[in-house]
């Protein structure tokens, strides 16, 4: 690890200004990620602002929405009676992630910002164009077993790891920012990008900008709902799979659906295509496989990740029959 | 009786290698290649250097020169075919993250800080590191080569491959992928030059004399001048064995800085600077008469190697002798790649090997539409049919039985398929697992205070076994005395010799040790006491003598009693030693052949739509003699059985063979099972000793912990669905 300057503010605003205008400060919230990126020797910054001073662990009603502090803990958010009540696909999600530790250790804002786990990423003597633009992508005809489907260009083909927001996207949560331009609004589904010709940029956040909560506004999706991640082990494990399926279901027909998948993009991705096909019809088995094919247009896989085409839809339909039959 | 360290070690007041501070001491930090094979054209240190708090980076050209590196062979027990890798030693690059230099510095992190700015230049040559691709290259080993006798030599009972020919038969090819031990606790060393010819090394070992004895003649010093100290080791599975590169490496800085260095392994370099499990192809051919008798066995296996070392397992000992059969072919060979070389990993070889037969067995009982236990006990061998001696004991049948009524082996049905709960499809497998009952020379100290208490101390290393707490209630069943009255020390070379923990061995051996120095020392108590006149226990015999409670009585009279402390006080002597070798010199151990035996149940439930896998239930029965303390026996059997889990279903590293780089090396990409991957595991033993191998009776369980649990799940996953993996592990992926 580098030497480094370490400063922790009191003031939103002392932390913006100083991340905006310090090239190589950064931002640390629980530490989980950023610090095992610096022992690796991945990102090198000479200053970290610590952001735990700051008022922003708060979980509250507001607006018809729950609006979440950035540095609420992922444990506490997973069993925080309002998220329990309101968004138990939000809190089924946190409790799929990581272990029991690092939940008490990670933030939201720190889950959101977490970086791929690809394995060449994490090693400074293999090629990666989002940890060193230009020096090729070392998953593309490497070990891509748990790399992308949807939405990989030729030059990176990471999936972002967190479950967090494969919830979040699927409820049409908002990011809220405050940076040395002011305060604004992020819709979740467009916080997070996908890898085009510059890899090494995860999310359209700004430099200097400070997640302060999210937002997740109040639906009816409060009782058929079921995430579902597939993984190595039984814990402690990133998703192969994941998805979160939320459904209004009236005299067994479906009214209004959300879908969304983990561990297959650069962003937790979104299937508003699946949703439209499952809104009237049957909850049944049958209505789910379709739904599943539709979402699984356009997917193109690799050497080891090709049994993601066949776990994705798979997954898909259990997580909609688990939300259908959750009591 | 509760572990005698448990408490130190919950409480972390136990300590381990890492943990020991010297005044004066620095840190050193091993840089790594980042080729795969070739030579080293330059290294530039001046950044690490410069940098803040560094004290020496050293590499093959400024490193002091290590004596034992001239000798022809490396001074590592057993001596391979071969040259362990040399740190330091010339430009050569045989592997990928070889340890290259070593930055010492003042601090951990401004050494970790200092390695990351050292460069190297390299010239590539080709590498080969992909197994399946080179697998053609694989050879007999030299030790074969040149003794036709050696065991492993091709075998062939009757005719060979003879199942070729049958109707009744399987065949099949099994991939166990490089697994590595990831012992919770970093490899670590502490080196101390006390003198310039005296060593003191606190170090993560299995074998404190053996660690003495390479490091001695690396250095060409004295045998008494190396002192090694590893008191707490926190798990080692065999990674601890022999000698590795950053213990010498943290030697030669020691020497060259004139300080005591610390150098501890990260985790990403447990994946190549120690050893780990080879990944092995295996084939199998079987074949089988319509009643259930085995006609022939074919057990090809392969496992890999480095360039630089030749490693060998015993992977297919088991199949000459575990089941009858009048046909039996084996043959093994190594591969030798650009990769570190292995080593032992519990249930070293035959874990590999049981995979491959436990597999066949259940595939040949499929065909017959036969019970795979019945199969089994029909195709039981009496007596070691390869020797052709009978077994010192076998109750592998007992645990059978015993194993197959706690799972609810009748609920098991024949076709696969067509048990369920729920959406999740049930299913039962069984695996057996046996090793070699093992006994090794070794001795022991034993000392009475004048407080009553004893002291036994013994060379030996406890990795998790809580061979502390067996040595403790073996010594208290033979003085008759209170465990509590009771210590036992070890992980020192200042005690006597013992051997390196490892094959299941360590009970047979130093128990048998400790259990002579008590004897001893009861009979120096038994002449003292009969020796003095005024005693009432003048002219008693040895034998006329009961020992109980710390005190000696006449058996024929229990009321005349004399306590040990008594003695003591009557001789005027502050404490009373003895100290004794025991060893395997029964004559009657060359008429037997002598196994542990387990057999592991397992009941799984697998997702049809998402290959979600999981072991229900678990149950693992073991015949391995006389069982000393059923608390630290069963967590033996627990931990092997949820290492077999791992092994089943979630380990397996992966080398990018385009770089030679394993590209799974931290615990993220390489799954280690967790507690929501182990179900309830019941054990149970048969518990009847085997006075052949050793005194006390016991026989092994280490190894057999782990032997016959992996293919026990893969069956059960087969039961359940009908599909065969034969390549490890299991994951979700193979299975929709
Ligand atoms: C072994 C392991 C297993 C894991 N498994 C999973 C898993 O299964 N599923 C899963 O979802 N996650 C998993 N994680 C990831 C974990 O969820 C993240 O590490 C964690 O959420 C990051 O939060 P943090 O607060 O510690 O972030 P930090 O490490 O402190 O920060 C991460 C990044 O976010 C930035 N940042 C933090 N807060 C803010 C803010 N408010 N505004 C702007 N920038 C900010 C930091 O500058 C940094 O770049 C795992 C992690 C580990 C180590
Ligand atoms: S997939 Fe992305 S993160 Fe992985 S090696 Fe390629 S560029 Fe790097």
């Amino acid at each position: 690890m580098n030497q480094f300057q370490y400063v922790r503010p009191t003031k939103n605003k002392a932390a913006i200004d100083t991340v905006a205008k310090e090239q190589t400060a950064m931002f640390i919230a629980g530490g989980t990620n950023l610090l095992d990126l610096m022992k690796r020797g991945i990102v090198v910054p000479e200053k970290l602002v610590d952001i735990n001073k700051l008022p922003l662990r708060k979980i509250e009603k507001e607006n018809g929405a729950v609006r979440i502090g950035a540095l609420a803990l992922n444990g506490e958010v997973a069993e925080d009676k309002l998220v329990m009540e309101k968004h138990p696909l939000l809190s089924q999600a946190l409790n799929a992630g990581a272990s029991a530790q690092l939940r008490n250790m990670a933030t939201v804002g720190g889950n959101m910002l977490q970086r791929t786990r690809c394995p060449y990423f994490y090693d400074t003597a293999l090629p990666c164009n989002k940890r060193e633009p230009g020096t090729g992508c070392g998953a593309l005809q490497g070990y891509n077993r748990m790399h992308a489907i949807f939405g990989h260009s030729d030059k990176c083909i990471a999936v972002h790891p967190s479950d967090m927001s494969v919830a979040l996207v699927a409820l049409d949560a908002n990011v809220l920012v405050s940076g040395p331009k002011g305060d604004r609004k992020i819709p979740f589904s467009e916080f997070h990008r996908l890898p085009g010709d510059t890899p090494q940029i995860d999310t359209n956040l700004q430099k200097g900008e400070l997640i302060t909560a999210v937002e997740v506004p109040e639906t009816a999706f409060t009782k058929n709902v079921n995430y579902l991640k597939i993984r190595d082990r039984a814990s402690y494990a990133f998703a192969l799979v994941s998805v979160a399926a939320a459904l209004q279901i009236e005299n067994n027909t479906i009214k209004d659906a959300r879908l969304a998948m983990g561990g297959v993009a650069h962003k937790p991705w979104r299937l508003t295509d699946a949703e439209k096909a499952l809104v009237g019809k049957p909850a049944t088995e049958q209505t789910f496989r379709q739904a599943a094919e539709i979402a699984m247009r356009g997917a193109k896989a690799f050497e080891h990740n090709q049994y993601k085409l066949k776990l994705g839809p798979n997954t898909i339909v259990q997580a909609l029959k688990n939300a259908a039959a959750a009591v | 009786m509760d572990r005698v360290d448990g408490r130190l070690k919950v409480t972390g007041a136990a300590k381990y290698s890492a943990e020991y501070e010297l005044p004066n001491m620095a840190y050193g930090v091993l840089v790594g290649s980042t080729i795969t094979k070739g030579r080293i054209k330059s290294i530039d240190t001046k950044a690490a250097e410069r940098a803040p708090g560094v004290i020496a980076v050293l590499h093959y050209q400024n490193a002091p020169k290590v004596p034992g590196y001239i000798q022809a062979a490396h001074p590592t027990e057993p001596k391979p075919v071969g040259q362990p890798h040399r740190v330091f030693y010339d430009d050569k690059v045989y592997f990928n993250d070889q340890p290259i230099a070593i930055v010492v510095a003042d601090t951990l992190e401004r050494a970790r800080y200092a390695a990351r700015l050292v460069k190297a230049q390299y010239e590539e040559d080709k590498h080969a590191t992909d197994f399946l691709k080179h697998q053609s290259k694989a050879i007999l080993p030299t030790h074969a080569q040149r003794n036709p006798k050696h065991y492993l030599n091709d075998y062939v009972k009757g005719k060979e491959d003879a199942y070729k020919g049958e109707p009744l038969k399987v065949e099949g090819e099994y991939v166990i992928p490089t697994e590595f031990h990831n012992p919770i606790e970093l490899q670590a060393i502490v080196a101390h030059w006390e003198a310039d010819n005296r060593l003191t090394v606190y170090d993560k070992t299995q074998a404190v004399i053996g660690t003495q004895n390479a490091f001695a003649k690396e250095w060409n010093i004295p045998v008494e001048n190396v002192k090694v100290i590893a008191t707490f080791v926190g798990g080692a599975f065999g990674n601890g064995l022999h000698t590795w590169p950053h213990e010498t490496a943290a030697i030669i800085a020691a020497k060259k800085v004139n300080r005591p260095v610390k150098v501890m392994l990260t985790r990403e370099q447990m994946f190549t600077m120690v050893g780990y499990r080879p990944f092995a192809w295996q084939k199998m051919g079987m074949s089988a008469t319509k009643d259930g008798k085995i006609t022939a066995i074919t057990h090809e296996a392969i496992g890999q190697t480095s360039s630089y070392e030749e490693f060998t397992e015993s992977v297919l000992q088991q199949t000459r002798m575990m089941y009858t059969s009048p046909n039996i072919t084996t043959r093994y060979r190594i591969l030798p790649l650009d990769v570190s070389t292995p080593i032992w990993m519990r249930g070293p070889g035959e874990a590999t090997g049981a995979f491959a037969l436990e597999s066949a067995m259940d595939e040949m009982a499929y065909v017959l539409k036969m019970d795979p236990l019945e199969f089994r006990i029909k195709n039981h061998t009496d007596r070691d049919p390869e020797r052709n001696l009978p077994w010192s004991t076998k109750f592998l049948t007992e645990a059978m039985q015993m194993g197959a009524e706690k799972i609810g082996w009748k609920n098991r049905k024949l076709e696969p398929g067509t048990l369920r709960n729920g959406e999740w499809l049930v299913g039962y497998g069984m695996g057996v697992g046996t090793f070699g009952s093992h006994r090794n020379r070794a001795s022991a100290r034993a000392v009475l205070r004048a407080d009553g208490t004893v002291l036994i101390q013994s060379a030996t290393t406890d990795i998790g076994p809580g061979t502390g707490t067996a040595m403790v209630q073996i010594a208290a069943d033979a003085m008759g005395m209170d465990p509590s009255k009771i210590t036992f020390e070890l992980g020192s070379s200042l005690f006597p010799p013992a051997p390196s923990q490892g094959g299941s061995a360590t009970v047979a051996s130093v128990g048998s040790a400790v259990q002579a120095a008590c004897n001893s020392l009861k009979k120096k108590l038994a002449t003292m006491a009969s020796g003095n006149a005024e005693s009432s226990f003048k002219g008693a015999k040895y034998e006329d003598l009961a020992f109980k409670d710390g005190q000696v009585s006449l058996s024929s009279a229990p009321n005349t009693k004399l306590s040990f402390t008594d003695i003591l006080k009557q001789q005027r002597l502050p404490e009373l030693e003895a100290t004794e070798e025991s060893k395997p010199d029964n004559p009657e151990r060359n008429k037997y052949s002598m196994y542990s035996f387990s057999v592991h149940f397992a009941e799984v439930q697998v997702h049809p739509l998402t290959g979600q896998v999981r072991v229900t239930k678990m149950v693992s029965c073991a015949d391995a003699g006389k069982i000393v303390n059923k608390k630290t026996a069963g967590n033996q059997m627990i931990g092997g059985a949820v290492g077999g889990i791992g092994m089943a279903l979630t380990e397996g590293a992966v080398i990018d063979d385009r770089f030679g780089r394993y590209v799974t090396k931290d615990f993220a990409d390489y799954h280690v099972p967790v507690h929501a991957d182990s179900p309830n595991i019941e054990v149970a033993f048969v518990d009847k000793p085997d006075f052949i191998g050793n005194p006390l009776g016991t026989k092994g369980i280490g190894e057999i912990a782990t032997i016959g649990v992996a293919p026990a799940i893969a069956n059960a996953i087969f039961n359940a669905t009908g599909k065969r993996i034969r390549e490890l592990p299991i994951t979700p992926d193979k299975l929709i």
